[in-house]
């Protein structure tokens, strides 16, 4: 399909312009891991982590270095300008939507993959358990999270107040995605796992992934297009 | 003029982008535990019904004032949008003269 | 409009008696065997919850048709649906502590419906802020953030369906009796009435403040 190529054509200047310069990937990891830092300060008592810690800290560091990549991202869009030269490109706008997306959902899936596994050693929190329930939740929560969030950064991309109004309106939006994502990874952490309700959590999670990702195909022409 | 109030639509955006941080924050973290018990002492039992009456009163007094406060917030406004708006046409016609 | 002018002091002085009167049947309404007298609070806690529902929807149906059609009426019912979720929606948050205080012991509960219907409120918060404080070109932004905040809606009327809370079901509603039901639906009328009236009113105003700009723009020409 035209689209999908063009999104694909799109992504890949993104991961090519990342490549070279890898500014996003080295900020947006160090920023993760030091968010991990401050939490474990707040949430380890007499040197060991509070019951349920690991699973929170995961998702709100996921969430904050993810509006930071998507702040980064659609700055340098509107620094070179080229937002505005994609969009009046020949290709259809779902296209620029899907393309920013992927570049996007590539960068903060490889800085997870770094971080699942830090906090898993940091907070002695079983990520081997249930390995392939646990990535699923991370990837559709990521997929949840990228898809408002590619969304509301290009909208906001020429208004005034835009870095505090991205997460203001990202993240009350994204909170069925942290809540879940949440409860899923701490039913997996648990000291007595419940992998059903980890897998209901899952399955939460890809309907909110179905929907969100279908409405904001839908509204990314009508709102960009001014 | 302009550049103080360009400072203070930031400073309430920051604000309004601070405190939904922390509700992210807290639901996803509090979420996490589990619920706690409330522990109640023996005296509460004959009286149980009494404590609820303040609290129903309350409520009822703050239904009130929030819906008529919105509807006298509301009457002010559409006076004064008309008002100016009649100004501003008077404005208007004269000038056109 | 014109037929809005005539409709709108009905709509509130009906509102209005029926708010009057609404004391009066909540007193006499039996009280509730498990909770107690604090459960009079759902008379009017449930109605401001589905009016604030009611304003959630009427934005994001607005919103849609701003987006997809850009009509300037839509996107001044938008602005009014979201004021009044916002409204309403502080009524039943204020008025639901209130009430859980006595009957759960403790203020505030993190279970999925309480904290979604606090998202679901800040939502259009943001919307409401995003209008303000976004600059040129924010009713377009503000439609999406419309549209999206009604997609979240239905997952917090299923969340307290599906997963364990200790907020009281919907099916209360079905199964009350009729002493309950006959103050609550008396309630529910008086709540509408003054939510329909509250849009008419505040969608005007709106109006009307778009003409005022609008003045101003050409009286400066």
């Amino acid at each position: 399909m035209r689209v999908l190529r063009a999104a694909w054509l799109i992504a890949r200047k993104d991961l090519v312009v990342e490549a070279r310069s890898r500014e996003l990937a080295y900020t947006t990891l160090f920023f993760a891991v030091s968010c991990v830092l401050v939490f474990a300060f707040a949430f380890v008592r007499e040197g060991r982590a509070i019951e349920d810690a690991a699973a929170g800290i995961l998702w709100v560091t996921l969430a904050f270095s993810g509006t930071l990549a998507l702040g980064r991202a659609f700055e340098r869009e509107r620094q070179a300008d080229t937002l505005r030269a994609l969009l009046l490109a020949p290709t259809e706008r779902a296209a620029v939507y899907l393309g920013k997306l992927l570049g996007l959902l590539v960068l903060m899936l490889a800085v997870e993959a770094i971080i699942v596994p830090i906090v898993g050693l940091l907070f002695a929190a079983p990520i081997g358990r249930a390995p392939l329930l646990l990535g699923a939740l991370v990837v559709t929560g990521t997929i949840g999270f990228a898809a408002v969030g590619t969304m509301f950064a290009a909208m906001l991309v020429r208004a005034h107040s835009r870095d505090v109004l991205l997460p203001m309106l990202l993240y009350p939006i994204a909170v069925p995605v942290i809540i879940a994502g949440v409860r899923g990874t701490a039913a997996i952490f648990a000291q007595e796992p419940n992998l059903e309700a980890a897998q209901a959590w899952l399955s939460m999670l890809v309907f909110f992934d179905a929907v969100f990702v279908t409405l904001a195909l839908w509204t990314f022409g009508p709102v960009m297009s001014e | 003029m302009s550049r103080w109030k360009i400072d203070r639509r930031k400073l309430v955006a920051t604000l309004a982008g601070v405190a939904m941080t922390l509700v992210l924050c807290a639901s996803s973290l509090v979420l996490a535990q589990e619920p706690q018990n409330e522990f109640k002492p023996m005296t509460e039992v004959p009286i149980e019904t009494l404590p609820a009456m303040p609290l129903l009163y309350i409520a009822y007094a703050f239904v009130w004032v929030a819906l008529l406060g919105y509807v006298f917030m509301l009457w002010q406004r559409v006076g004064r949008v008309e008002r100016e708006l009649a100004e501003v046409n008077e404005k208007l016609r004269s000038a056109r003269r | 409009m014109r037929l809005a002018n005539r409709v709108v002091p009905f709509l509130l002085l009906a509102a209005a008696a029926m708010f009057v009167r609404a004391p009066f049947m909540i007193e006499a309404a039996p009280i509730e065997s498990t909770m107690g007298v604090i459960q009079k609070i759902f008379y009017f806690h449930v109605p401001s919850a589905a009016a604030s529902f009611l304003g959630a929807f009427v934005c994001g149906i607005a919103s849609a048709i701003y987006l997809w059609r850009r009509s300037r009426t839509a996107d001044h019912l938008a602005v009014s649906g979201a004021e009044l979720a916002v409204v309403f929606g502080l009524i039943v948050l204020v008025t639901g502590p209130l009430w859980a205080r006595k009957a759960w012991g403790v203020w505030w509960q993190w279970d999925v419906r309480l904290t979604m219907t606090l998202v679901m409120w800040m939502i259009f918060v943001a919307y409401l802020l995003l209008r303000r404080f976004g600059g040129p070109g924010s009713e377009v932004l503000s439609a999406a953030v419309g549209v999206f905040g009604m997609a979240l809606v239905p997952f917090i009327y299923v969340s307290v369906n599906y997963w364990r809370t200790i907020h009281p079901n919907t099916n209360v509603v079905r199964s009350l009796p009729p002493e309950m039901s006959e103050p609550f639906r008396w309630a529910m009328i008086a709540f509408m009435l003054l939510f329909a009236a509250l849009l008419i009113v505040r969608t005007r105003l709106e109006a009307g403040r778009a003409a005022l700009e609008e003045a101003y723009v050409s009286l400066e020409d």
